[in-house]
């Protein structure tokens, strides 16, 4: 592992975005920078800004309004980046699938890379699924420097 | 001369060292002030690496060469102070750097980065007259501009310039975007304008302007540390108070307008630096 990868499994800053949770999800997930839990300890921070985020983290399920913000927050974060769907209803749509407006889950608008389910899921549970999508991300940089050589 | 040459070298070497450290040691404290533990001291360093690594996402090739000019314009200003050169030509240099950074964020048409830079321009304006009146009050005591003149003072300068020391922490405050003063950004995304003047650069952009902000640090507490030349040990014992105060008032006030920030500088700051300059005129020049 280089020094390249140990920074960014150090550094991953997160960006959230609620395509249309109840704020259950949302609670849980800000919960996880409160003392309690403060993710900064693994260098996490929440900043806000599509543009310096390596990761994505979506609640809620994805109508066709937000579906349009969502892919142009996921187009503006520059590689590598990773996406978290979190929560039910961004699995798979939860109580609201097969509404009239639902898409359904993040995944019917962007590729995602890890699912953490419940509703609401744990703030521990959220964490680690940053940590896996930090795996992800990392298997994904080391396929396309191997397709690159 | 060669002497002087490689000090400048080494401190342009090590000074980012220095000041990811100092940020490690501000990210921890403010944590810890939050009754949180915070991240692991290397942090900085680690958010840099990242950053420069991230796959290049510009909106104009301009932001590139605007954060290029901002730290070379840091790294010459820390080149100059320890080679005792003209601390005027020290002061443009270092307003062109961070007025090369606000025509990069007025380059992209975000709301967010636009209102940043304007706000930014204003934070310019409140910090830049007490730079220049320190630099006036070192004038009256040596007779010289130069940062050389003040070293060869067998007094230190915070002596006779005790309001120059506050005047140095309001700038370091407002310089490393601590509130009450982080009205065009701050370092956690936790104001309504989102990252604001950064909030455009992305990626090794970002990388090559959090390099360009441990290069200020070590200036700044440079700045400061110039007040007690007689005993180093003395002056950066005094810079680091300085720091200490800096993040201490990050972390117990909140943020305030820019019209604020405004009128506290140039009433308080302006009146504590013409009171020290009066006194100095009175007084005189230090015998030579």
């Amino acid at each position: 592992m280089g020094l390249i990868d140990i920074a960014r499994s150090k550094s991953p800053w997160i960006l959230h975005f609620d395509a249309g949770a109840c704020n259950g999800c949302d609670i849980e997930l800000l919960a996880c920078l409160t003392p309690v839990y403060d993710v900064e300890r693994f260098g996490i921070i929440n900043i806000g800004n599509p543009k310096h985020a390596d990761v994505l983290l979506v609640t809620g399920t994805v109508n066709k309004r937000s579906a349009r913000v969502l892919r142009n927050l996921y187009d503006q974060m520059p590689e590598p980046k990773a996406v978290v769907a979190i929560g039910a209803c961004a699995l798979s749509g939860g109580v609201f699938h097969q509404c009239y407006n639902i898409l359904g889950g993040v995944d019917a608008v962007l590729p995602v890379d890890v699912y953490v389910p419940g509703c609401a899921p744990k703030p521990e549970a959220i964490i680690e699924g940053v940590v896996m999508a930090l795996g992800r991300m990392q298997e994904r940089e080391q396929a396309r420097k191997r397709g690159a050589a | 001369m060669m002497a002087e040459y490689l000090a400048a070298l080494a401190a342009v070497l090590v000074a980012p060292f220095i000041g990811g450290v100092l940020m490690g040691v501000d990210r921890i404290v403010s944590a810890r002030l939050q009754s949180r533990q915070g991240p692991p001291l290397f942090q900085p360093f680690y958010d840099i690496l990242k950053l420069f690594a991230k796959r290049r996402m510009a909106a104009n090739t301009f932001q590139m060469i605007s954060v290029s000019v901002y730290l070379a314009s840091m790294v010459l200003s820390l080149a100059l102070l320890v080679m005792g050169q003209d601390l005027l030509v020290l002061l443009f240099i270092l307003a062109l750097g961070n007025i090369m950074l606000i025509l990069g964020g007025f380059s992209v048409k975000s709301p967010y980065s636009q209102l940043g830079s304007q706000r930014e321009v204003l934070v310019l304006l409140a910090y830049e007259p007490l730079l220049v009146c320190m630099v006036v009050g070192a004038y009256i005591m040596t007779g010289s501009f130069s940062a050389a003149s003040v070293f060869g003072l067998d007094r230190p300068l915070a002596l006779s310039m005790p309001a120059f020391v506050v005047t140095q922490a309001l700038v370091m405050a407002m310089k490393l975007h601590k509130s009450p003063f982080d009205v065009s950004a701050s370092h956690h995304a936790h104001q309504e304008l989102v990252r604001g003047l950064y909030t455009e650069f992305s990626g090794p952009q970002m990388a090559v302007i959090e390099l360009a902000h441990l290069y200020e640090l070590v200036l700044l507490l440079g700045f400061i540390a110039l007040f007690w030349h007689t005993n180093l040990a003395v002056g950066i014992a005094l810079a680091l108070a300085c720091h200490g105060a800096v993040i201490i008032l990050d972390n117990i006030s909140a943020r305030m307008t820019t019209r604020w920030m405004f009128g506290f500088t140039w009433s308080f700051g302006l009146a504590l630096a013409a009171a020290n300059l009066a006194a100095l005129y009175a007084t005189g020049p230090l015998p030579r």
